[in-house]
């Protein structure tokens, strides 16, 4: 019996501004441990909107969310953040990494922040990651000397290192080159296989989607398939 | 809470920016300066000028005044008891100018635990002879040493020795002013009359500068056994007792049990020089507002930066967020910046302000109304430093608490779909 990481029920969203609208219709599926599954659909088929409901960011839906057993609604905006921290990883289209900081502290400071092992622990883990990604003669570089494919894969490394119980990921790919591409998707399919790592991308990458174990796709705020 | 994750990431946003940070911070340095300089300056003015009265103001002074008898003849009678009386041409009774039992009241004040010290006095109108002319003045009788001790009366001789008073005999210390009018000189002798016709040569030993030139004009000393020679009184004889108290605020209800006690009139400081202490109350006022309002433009400054900080940095914010910090972490790491800049350009303020203190001690200061001040009086009271470090503080978390807020409620849905 596999573990369900993720469990949506009937999740519906409207827009209030400029007019109602509904941009999610009764969204119903779960993840299980271990799955890689893409989410795809046309441009404002409402697959992001859904992500960040999913990412416990957005809390202005109807519906209940579960994530690993544990129902969303009703929680604090802390207890929520908590939960970003611990359970799940995110990699965005665009790098999002901090250019204040290094490579090496950009991985750290969701470590950090979840203080679960001490300091030198948390740059061990890290530096463990970077390795893993190939990416680890980077590590003292500030974030803004990197290329974006590298950046990527910094993204990555900081979305593994509290060991989540899912990675999710706003199209991941869609600001990289072919090659690049290939790399990160190689990635999260090494990710997937050897560490039963749950992971849920949405992309618009039908080459990618093709990919992966199931595809979810949407159209108009619905799942058809 | 990850205090040192917090601190850590607030330093480097800080340094990100350092340009910006640091004109933050030198907003605050100037305001604290000044805020410190301003101070200082305005209260050692204030302790000057105060002193220039307070100083030579006994606390508590017992006299005789002359006055009409309070309880007159009528107000004896049981007859007009329910009316109100009118009498007219009521005269003023003649009461005697010496302090009744003075040696006695003396050795009582000597042992009151309230009392610093006591210095006896004996004021008498007398007339200057120079030729022809003779000038109104005044010969206060005091006792050198006490009067220098309570009333730093050393300070205010310009030449000669104060002591002389002591050791010569028949021996006068000159107001400026008198000593100018009878062109009198160290070592010269000047003719003293009293009110009943009595002459005396007196020897000049010195002169004094008091500050005020009207009073120089007029007043002169000798010492208390000199002037009672001059009225012809005995050894016994003193008109006036200055008392100074260990503590200046309780002169008003000392004055009256004294009054009660010793059966003379008492006069307290704050009754005979109302007027100093609420000159000096408005200049401290003046200059916190002054002060105040610094703080608040830099304030302002503070809050504006941190404003541009935060668009900036919407981006991180928002990764923070996602990341899992929550929106009290964020906030935490503004209030931290805010805090920061407040405390690092308020100790550097404290540093600058100490320094131009010192600078503006040096500037010369020379006037002839204050003799014994040659450079601007600054007034070093730590208080200030005090204030001027907490003020920073209060203005800068002020300053900083609507950017941070605003920080805090950032959603980073909003920031990361924008892209």
């Amino acid at each position: 019996m596999t573990k369900t990481v993720l469990q949506s029920t009937n999740i519906n969203k409207y827009f209030k501004d400029p007019v109602l609208s509904q941009v999610l219709k009764d969204i119903s599926f779960s993840v299980d441990q271990g799955e890689f599954v893409s989410i795809t659909g046309k441009s404002g088929c409402g697959k992001s909107t859904l992500l960040y409901i999913l990412s416990t960011m957005d809390t202005d839906y109807e519906g209940d969310l579960r994530i690993d057993g544990d129902l969303m609604r009703g929680k604090t905006e802390a207890e929520l953040a908590r939960i970003r921290n611990e359970k799940i990883g995110f990699v965005f289209q665009f790098h999002y990494l901090l250019n204040e900081f290094t490579v090496l502290k950009n991985v750290m400071l969701p470590g950090l922040k979840l203080k679960k092992y001490s300091e030198t622990e948390v740059e061990h883990r890290a530096m463990e990651r970077l390795k893993t990604l190939g990416i680890d003669a980077l590590a003292l570089k500030k974030a803004n000397q990197l290329s974006g494919g590298e950046k990527q894969r910094v993204a990555i490394a900081r979305a593994l290192i509290n060991d989540p119980i899912i990675i999710m990921g706003d199209e991941p790919t869609g600001n990289l080159d072919k090659k690049n591409s290939d790399i990160v998707f190689d990635i999260f399919k090494q990710l997937c296989a050897e560490y039963k790592q749950t992971l849920l991308i949405v992309t618009h990458d039908q080459s990618f989607a093709e990919n992966t174990h199931r595809i979810i796709e949407m159209e108009d705020g619905r799942i058809i398939g | 809470m990850n205090i040192k994750l917090i601190a850590d990431i607030a330093k480097s946003l800080l340094l990100a920016r350092w340009r910006q940070s640091l004109v933050a911070a030198i907003g605050v340095t100037f305001s604290i300066t000044m805020f410190i300089a301003l101070l200082g300056f305005m209260n050692g003015l204030n302790d000057l000028l105060d002193g220039l009265i307070l100083n030579r103001t006994p606390h508590v002074r017992l006299f005789n005044e002359i006055k009409p008898n309070p309880n007159q003849p009528i107000n004896l009678t049981s007859d007009f008891q329910d009316g109100h009386n009118f009498i007219q041409s009521i005269k003023s009774s003649g009461v005697r100018l010496e302090i009744h039992n003075g040696g006695a009241i003396l050795e009582a004040l000597k042992v009151d635990p309230r009392v610093l010290g006591i210095s006896p006095k004996i004021s008498s109108p007398v007339l200057y002879n120079s030729g022809t002319i003779d000038i109104t003045g005044v010969v206060s009788g005091i006792d050198v040493i006490a009067e220098s001790a309570l009333f730093f009366f050393k300070d205010y001789v310009r030449e000669g020795a104060p002591l002389d008073l002591k050791n010569v005999s028949n021996s006068i210390i000159l107001g400026k002013g008198v000593a100018e009018k009878l062109l009198a000189e160290i070592g010269d002798v000047v003719q003293v009359t009293t009110s009943k016709g009595d002459r005396l040569p007196l020897k000049v030993v010195g002169t004094f500068q008091s500050g005020i030139a009207d009073f120089d004009k007029i007043q002169s000393f000798a010492s208390i056994a000199t002037v009672q020679k001059l009225l012809g009184k005995p050894n016994t004889y003193i008109t006036d007792i200055q008392i100074k108290l260990k503590d200046l605020n309780t002169a008003p209800v000392v004055a009256k049990e004294y009054a009660r006690l010793f059966q003379a009139d008492a006069e307290d400081i704050q009754t005979a020089n109302s007027q100093f202490e609420t000159g000096s109350s408005i200049r401290s006022l003046i200059s916190y507002a002054v002060g105040i309002v610094l703080l608040v433009v830099a304030g302002f400054g503070i809050y504006n930066i941190l404003n541009m900080m935060i668009y900036e940095k919407m981006d991180t914010i928002a990764i923070l967020k996602a990341t899992g910090f929550s929106g009290s972490d964020v906030r935490k790491i503004f209030l931290g910046i805010a805090l920061t800049i407040g405390l690092l350009g308020g100790l550097m303020g404290l540093v600058l302000g100490f320094s131009l203190s010192l600078i503006i001690d040096q500037v010369p200061f020379n006037t002839a109304a204050l003799p014994t001040i040659k450079t601007y009086p600054i007034n070093y009271n730590p208080k200030f430093y005090l204030i001027g470090i907490t003020f920073s503080l209060i203005t800068t978390y002020l300053a900083g608490f609507f950017p941070a807020r605003k920080a805090s409620k950032i959603d980073p849905v909003i920031i990361i779909r924008g892209k």
